[in-house]
């Protein structure tokens, strides 16, 4: 019993003599440390933060916003003139579509990288940008469209007008065929969605 | 000091005024910085960085930044607190951590009163603390803080013992409670130091004095006052503001206290430590404020070392280990002066 009372005493005195031992050591040990906003950490090769959408080689496939498994991808596309020339993208497949709206809701992106791997051109990809807070929501709603309002419109009426002359050459051959046309054709098409 | 001071002033008022306030312009500065320090060794004993924005060099100034932001916060009172006890308690605390000051030797020109019972009105005031402790704990009508406060009061009733027979060890070789005195009697070199007097015993009587100093000022791993896993902040819990750092201020302020008296008691005080060199009272604010702080950081030190005590082992660390040990030191010493 009295042993056991010295023991006691002399192995606290020891253990804590060992942990002042490490402790001082650690104080030379250089930090672990990273100083964020001066010193940012090195990513991973493939980290996935905030998405980009290269618009020149974007041939509207929808096949980006199909992947989205939360539906944060938003594409509307308009067929373009056959006498229109969009040229090609960096992959040589020729662009046939206006792309008038990507939109992407970063917000609702769930960074899972789905969306990058049925891309065709690979024109969808992630940066390593991480730093895109923003005080209001409707902020990280990012429009990827490089075209400017007016020409989203007239890309739409041209389209809307080619269509039309479409349809009318399509009732008039049909009336033609029939021989016998009781409606002007105009009527019978679609009326032209204004946008 | 005193006598430049009368020689100048003429006027018993203004000189011990000036004499009163001569330590806070140490303690101040010191307890902002020692702050600062002590978060600077515990980020580095963690392989962190600790503060490192406010001030630019190191976080310099981070405890400055933080001293203001307490200063501009609201004062909350808790309604069911007793609002007198609740107030006065941080002032009592801190007023019984400066009183120690009074008769703490600075070097051989400056001593606030040089009483010759020193070190006995030290051991006086200081445990005056237990009251301040108390009265908040209690005031804030609160289970964390009530707890903290008895535990604080338990614990530092129960350390005053050994660490009033670790200081009697010294007396009895000094012959003296004056600690101007105590502090003559080390003159020399630092063998002359009553650390490596009669050794081992006064050495001993150090450890037993260091870690009763600890508890008494409830530091880690003697924290159980305060325990923030259990008691959330213990008698600090409803404080807020300028009184929260009251408290803060005087856990800092007891800390040099303890090590200041265990620098003159055991480290010779203002006495260099190689003789005549750079001794005389100037040098000897820089020797004692040295010394003192060296007690701080190994302080510091253990805290960052050493997990907290459960309340049982407290008890048994102080009157199964230390008590006995400080009787024995005691009658060993007395027993070579004898000799």
């Amino acid at each position: 019993m009295m042993r056991k009372y010295f023991i006691d005493i002399y192995k606290t005195i020891w253990s804590i003599l060992i942990g002042m031992r490490i402790t001082f050591g650690h104080l030379f040990v250089p930090a672990v440390t990273i100083q964020y906003p001066d010193v940012k950490p090195k990513l991973p090769e493939r980290a996935r933060n905030r998405l980009y959408v290269n618009m020149d080689d974007c041939i509207g496939c929808l096949q980006c916003e199909m992947a989205c498994p939360v539906n944060c991808i938003e594409i509307e596309t308009v067929k373009s003139l056959p006498t229109d020339d969009l040229g090609t993208t960096s992959t040589g497949q020729k662009k046939k579509l206006w792309v008038t709206k990507f939109d992407i809701d970063i917000a609702k992106c769930c960074f899972c990288d789905l969306c990058v791997y049925p891309c065709p051109t690979e024109c969808i990809k992630m940066t390593d940008v991480y730093e895109f807070s923003e005080f209001d929501r409707n902020n990280l709603l990012y429009n990827f469209v490089t075209l400017t309002k007016q020409e989203v419109e007239t890309v739409k009426a041209k389209a809307a007008e080619f269509e039309k002359e479409q349809a009318a050459k399509k009732a008039a051959a049909a009336a033609q065929a029939k021989a016998a046309p009781v409606v002007a054709p105009a009527q019978q098409s679609p009326p032209a969605q204004p946008s | 000091m005193e006598q430049i001071l009368r020689n100048i002033l003429d006027n018993d008022f203004f000189v011990y005024g000036i004499m009163g306030i001569v330590p806070l312009v140490w303690i101040v500065p010191y307890a902002l910085f020692a702050i600062w320090l002590e978060r600077k060794i515990s980020a580095h004993m963690q392989d962190r960085l600790g503060p490192m924005r406010t001030g630019g060099w190191h976080g310099w100034s981070q405890t400055i930044a933080d001293m203001l932001k307490l200063l501009q916060k609201e004062d909350i009172i808790p309604a069911a607190a007793d609002k007198t006890l609740f107030n006065i308690a941080p002032y009592i605390i801190f007023v019984s951590a400066y009183a120690a000051y009074a008769v703490i030797p600075f070097s051989s020109g400056f001593i606030g009163a040089d009483i010759n019972v020193g070190i006995f009105y030290i051991i006086a005031v200081t445990s005056l603390a237990v009251v301040g402790i108390l009265m908040g704990g209690w005031a804030s009508n609160n289970k964390w803080s009530l707890l903290g406060a008895m535990r604080a009061t338990a614990q530092i009733v129960s350390y005053e013992i050994p660490s009033v027979l670790a200081v009697l060890a010294v007396v009895m070789i000094a012959g003296t409670l004056s600690l101007q005195e105590i502090n003559n009697l080390q003159t020399g070199w630092f063998w002359n130091w009553f650390v490596f007097q009669k050794f081992p015993f006064v050495f001993v009587a150090f450890i037993i004095y260091f870690v009763a100093s600890l508890a008494e000022v409830n530091r880690v791993p003697f924290d159980i006052p305060e325990a923030e896993s259990e008691l959330v902040a213990g008698y600090v819990t409803e404080y807020s503001g300028m009184k929260f750092a009251m408290f803060m201020f005087a856990e800092f302020v007891n800390m040099f206290a303890v090590s200041a008296v265990a620098a003159t008691l055991f480290f010779g005080g203002w006495n260099s430590p190689f003789g005549e060199f750079l001794s005389g009272p100037i040098w000897g604010v820089f020797w004692f404020l040295s010394k003192g702080m060296m007690l701080v950081s190994v302080q510091m030190w253990l805290r960052w070392t050493l997990p907290r005590l459960r309340v049982d082992q407290l008890m048994y660390v102080s009157w199964k280990v230390l008590t006995p040990w400080a009787f024995a030191c005691v009658i060993a010493v007395g027993f070579w002066m004898m000799l």
